[in-house]
């Protein structure tokens, strides 16, 4: 029965129309359309305010669009995105707390008091050194680095070892769920070298460009796009790919691929790989646009938060993700501050409303409607 | 496999417009609705409100949004700010720290309010500081925390760790035992407080016999409640949380340790958090605050009864209330000094400023932004409220400490 | 450890053990038999502490020389509140997505951020106080240090009793055949004369019910606020799942296993470690036995 879990849902809407429409068109130019719409829409009919928060939304896109890479092509669902959007965040955080600890040495409170240009929560929690693992997060490159290499090695391992073992379905969800509970933890238990439940928080330069002018701003925003849109594009590569063909066929039958000679442990591993970095360069920008990592980035509840994401945009569509992305965190937004009080029945109304009605997403009721179209 | 969903073959144009209404009617319907009262904007001045309304903290921090609000209806009603009314924003932290960041920015940028009353955690806090401390704006953080910071733009209201701790240790190995039993949920407040508490307990003689962190939320005790009977501690010092405490109470008094036989004080229960832990597993147990409902003086017998009025007889006050309560006056007190809503104003106006309130006299000090308060110890009754057994007198604001 | 420590802390694990079970069986049912990934389980759970809670506001202010039963009545009144609202969700939303069973996930994901909602407005923000009743305060003093928890040993009794009604319930009655066979069968069981809607509807509602009862008597042991349920609903599922979904004999297991590993756990750690040291083997366990601690023979 729990099985069905693994089961994929119905494929079919990865296929282009036949015939041109104006929604087949609308289709083929996801991507381009995007394009548009967060560099040049957004950007120009947006104030700095709205424009902040759209880039907020952006950076969870990511993770998004790293769950349909995983769930949607792959057939894994991972409750646990959050760890590497956690991890991202984290050694960006990590990077941007040494910057600013080593020029906050002039009247700030703390180093008045104690007389000491470590990261403030070290300096209250009597950390008297720089604890090693932190020290390569000086330096820039190794930062940028760290965000890529280190969440595709961990990922990679993790569900390398487990696919093998032929874990699958919701024993790898709960896997990941478990993770990013223990990783949550973690952090907080060990407040002097991470922050606590805190978080890593109050940034001021990044490579010397203060983090809060507005053209800073701006920068970021486009920067986020300009990475999130080559995700998607990323992500349509590898589904294109034959690589995506055997990721698909894997899904829907993972006993039959394997007995044609494929390791289907290798090919799921590796697409949660690549999940594990989109995820974790959202969790940078997260980070340095929403100015702090902390462990309620990292637990439960964002990592479910990141699926719906994906099922509302439509699990199927790397684009839609993007879309889902937005909409949910405008809803949000849009809610709580028309009904501070209330906001819970209209947010929750909204997916028990998508997945009644909207199974397959907005991307869903697109293809539906060109389906119907062509037939006519 | 004969109810899968719907499927492509039968869905028509008219459902595509039935489903997307729904869709559009949710999400557009309460858009027109926005700032309906900032009509007559020119005569009044803006104050935001940001507590978490919905999610885990809400529990504890959702009745102070209503103690602050009575001060700004009472302000109203006695004539405003230098003759302005107070508009109040309020906006809901949803218990998330991003989302404070993002709520005090909006509160600062689109509605620039004159102060923003808001947090309760820690975390909250610090993700709302590089903001408030960017955009200029001022916050009043009306909870009792752990210290370490002194930002420029916000006014501390409540008590910080070394105001309550070391006075309750103090009284503690004076008067009930050396052997000192730490527990608390396991963040950063309960961390600090305890780094705090160690030294103290060391220098007035005293032993630690167990320290246990939890995290936030737990709900089983009975190993710790089997460690603790193990140990024999003369004294528990909690800093247990919200919920968890519930789960404490309940499963300590269960065991047979109660008020009676065991000396436990808790630095984060007050009357607030007695209804849901059953003031029957609180009878006997001890509490440090800086203000109890049980106070004796006018400004606070006036406070508890508007509040009751207001909110009805069977609700009660607690520290955070009152000192949510607190900073609305306080802020008004200080733009009034400074003739002025200016930050930089109000902020400079605050510096030694006296307020006679609930909890008594209190006073801003000359310039780290915290307020001279009194540590209060009393013990729990029947009824869920606390008397009084020990009032230090005002202790000077030290957010940081040599540790 | 002395002895008496070491007895109360035998307790404690059977105790847990106990608690974890009432709160998955309901789960187990839900999730395990019929493939619904109900993320508002624990606010059924809450829903039944409510229940409870409203019904001591009704004795205490009807019937207060009657206060003695309260506890007993709103245990029954949990169940049947929670079961007619399981009957009624499955056939409002649930049914709809059976062949969906991650958008089961979604939806009953929203349904528990409204019916927290729900519970802030009804009940306040705050915790409620669900009273104990006196027969259930205190301990029974086995000996000089040995004292054990009366609500615990009523908890202890309470999942047996469930246990073994759930059992009578599936294994011994029609109905529960009837149950069985549409899990394992479906197709064969309508075709056999089954209605397996009416099957899927009392069985939902049952998963349910149980996690009225859970939530009722959990009231003694820990808070009641509109985000209760969110303390156990990470808990149940790995309970439910570490055991083996389709099993509920699994589930027992893993209850036992996770129970004695707390216990253990939490009286040598600090308790958050403790709980990460629980998840770790979890996870560990699960790379041995990928399907949960009792599989059911399904080819991958």
């Amino acid at each position: 029965m729990a099985n069905r879990i693994a089961e994929p849902p119905p494929p079919g809407a990865a296929t282009p129309a036949p015939r041109a429409s104006p929604i087949a068109l609308l289709f083929k130019l996801g991507l381009p359309i995007l394009a548009a719409l967060l560099l040049i829409a957004i950007p120009s009919f947006l104030g700095d305010f709205r424009l902040g928060l759209a880039a907020k939304y952006l950076c969870l896109a990511f993770p998004a669009v790293a769950i349909v890479l995983i769930w949607g092509y792959g057939g894994i669902l991972s409750l646990g995105q959050g760890i590497f959007f956690g991890l991202g965040g984290y050694m960006m955080a990590m990077f941007l707390k040494l910057e600013a600890a080593a020029q906050d040495n002039t009247g700030s409170a703390l180093s008045q008091f104690y007389g000491s240009n470590l990261p403030d929560f070290m300096v209250w929690n009597s950390v008297e050194a720089l604890p090693w693992w932190w020290l390569p997060f000086h330096h820039l490159w190794f930062t940028l680095g760290a965000i890529v290499i280190i969440p595709a090695v961990v990922a990679f391992a993790l569900a390398y070892a487990n696919f093998r073992k032929r874990v699958g379905g919701v024993y790898f969800s709960i896997i990941t769920l478990a993770l990013a509970s223990i990783m949550a933890i973690v952090i907080i238990g060990q407040q002097g070298v991470t922050g606590g439940a805190n978080g890593i928080t109050d940034f001021k330069t990044f490579v010397g460009i203060d983090l809060d002018t507005e053209s800073a701003k701006r920068g970021m925003y486009f920067t986020t796009v300009v990475l999130l849109l080559l995700s998607v594009l990323a992500g349509m590569f590898i589904i294109r790919s034959g690589f995506g063909k055997v990721l698909v066929a894997i899904r829907d039958r993972e006993d039959r691929v394997r007995f044609s000679g494929y390791d289907p442990a290798m090919f799921k591993a590796f697409i949660f790989a690549v999940g594990a970095v989109i995820s974790a360069i959202g969790g940078a920008m997260f980070t340095m646009q929403v100015g702090l990592a902390s462990p309620s980035l990292v637990g439960i509840v964002p990592s479910i938060e990141m699926v719906i994401y994906a099922a509302v945009g439509g699990r199927l569509s790397l684009v839609g993700a993007v879309y889902g992305a937005l909409i949910v965190g405008y809803a949000k937004t849009t809610f709580s501050e028309n009904f501070a009080e209330h906001w819970f029945y209209f947010i929750g109304g909204l997916f028990i409303l998508v997945t009644m009605f909207l199974p397959q997403g907005i991307a869903g009721l697109l293809d539906r409607f060109r389906a119907s179209r062509d037939r006519n | 496999m004969k109810r899968r969903g719907v499927t492509v073959s039968n869905f028509d144009r008219r459902k595509f417009i039935k489903t997307s209404g729904v869709v559009a009617a949710a999400s557009a319907l309460p858009f027109p609705m926005i700032n309906i009262r900032s009509a007559g904007a020119a005569e009044t001045v803006k104050v935001g409100i940001l507590h978490s309304l919905t999610g885990t903290i809400a529990i504890a921090e959702a009745s102070v949004v209503d103690a602050e609000k009575l001060a700004i209806e009472e302000i109203n009603k006695a004539g405003g700010v230098m003759g302005r009314q107070i508009e109040t924003i309020v906006e809901d932290g949803a218990s998330d720290w991003p989302t404070f960041a993002e709520k005090a920015r909006k509160l600062l940028e689109k509605d620039k309010v004159a102060a923003i009353f808001g947090c309760y955690t820690s975390a909250s806090r610090k993700a709302t500081l590089p903001v408030v401390e960017k955009l200029k704006g001022l916050l009043y953080y009306p909870t009792y925390y752990e210290g370490l910071e002194q930002s420029p733009n916000i006014l501390y209201t409540a008590q910080e760790a070394t105001q309550s701790v070391v006075a309750a240790v103090n009284w503690l190995a004076e008067k009930k035992g050396k052997k000192f039993y730490l527990i608390g949920s396991d963040y950063i407040w309960p961390r600090t407080t305890n780094k705090l508490a160690k030294p103290t307990i060391a220098k007035a003689g005293g032993t630690v016999v167990g320290e246990s962190y939890y995290p936030l939320g737990s709900i089983e005790f009975a190993s710790e409640v089997n460690k603790i009977k193990a140990a024999k501690p003369d004294v528990i010092l909690s800093t247990v949380v919200g919920g968890s405490n519930v789960a404490f109470y309940k499963q300590l008094v269960a065991a047979g340790l109660t008020g009676k036989n065991q000396t436990l004080l808790a630095l984060a229960v007050s009357e607030e958090e007695a209804s849901g832990i059953g003031p029957e597993n609180l009878e006997g147990f001890l509490s440090c605050m800086g203000y109890f409902q049980s106070l004796k003086n006018p400004a606070n017998e006036r406070f508890v009864k508007a509040f009751k009025a207001k909110y009805g007889a069977n609700r009660v006050t607690g520290d955070t209330l009152a000192c949510g309560y607190t900073s609305v006056y306080l802020w008004k007190l200080a733009a009034e000094k400074a003739k002025s809503f200016d930050v930089p104003a109000v902020v400079a106006a605050s510096a030694g400023l006296e307020f006679e309130g609930p909890e008594g006299k209190i006073k801003f000090h000359a310039s780290n932004h915290h307020l001279y308060k009194h540590a209060r110890i009393g013990t729990f009754r029947k009824d869920g409220q606390i008397d009084m057994i020990f009032e230090s007198p005002l202790i000077e604001p030290n957010p940081f400490p040599k540790l | 450890m002395t002895f008496d420590i070491f007895v109360m802390q035998a307790f404690n694990g059977l105790s847990l053990f106990t608690v974890l079970v009432l709160m998955a069986l309901g789960l187990a049912i839900v999730f395990g038999l019929m493939g619904v990934i109900n993320m508002a389980h624990g606010e059924l759970m809450a829903m039944g502490a409510y229940t409870t809670y409203a019904t001591a506001q009704l004795f205490a202010k009807f019937m207060p020389s009657f206060m003695g039963i309260y506890f007993l009545v709103g245990i029954v009144f949990a169940f049947a509140v929670t079961f007619i609202f399981g009957f009624l969700l499955e056939r409002g939303l649930i049914r709809f997505l059976y062949q969906r069973p991650l958008d089961t996930m979604l939806a009953t994901w929203g349904l528990s951020l409204v019916l927290q909602q729900v519970f802030r407005h009804l009940f306040g923000p705050k915790e409620v106080g669900v009273p104990t009743v006196s027969w259930l305060q205190g301990a029974w003093q086995v000996s000089g240090d040995i004292q054990l928890p009366l609500s615990r040993i009523f908890i202890v009794g309470l999942t047996l009793a469930v246990s073994v009604a759930v059992y009578l319930l599936l294994f011994k009655t029609r109905w529960g055949l009837r149950i069985r066979a549409v899990t394992q069968n479906r197709a064969m069981s309508g075709a056999a004369g089954i209605n397996t809607e009416r099957v899927d509807a009392m069985s939902f509602a049952l998963g349910c019910g149980l996690a009225g009862i859970a939530g009722s008597s959990f009231t003694m042991l820990a808070s009641t606020g509109p985000v209760t349920g969110q303390q156990y609903i990470v808990d149940t599922f790995i309970v439910v799942v570490f055991g083996g979904v389709e099993s509920l004999l699994g589930t027992f297991a893993s209850a036992f296993l996770i129970g004695q590993m707390q216990s253990t756990l939490e009286y040598l750690l600090s308790g958050s470690m403790a709980k990460a040291t629980i998840l770790l083997l979890v996870i560990v366990a699960l790379y041995f036995r990928p399907n949960g601690l009792f599989a059911a023979k399904v080819r991958r």
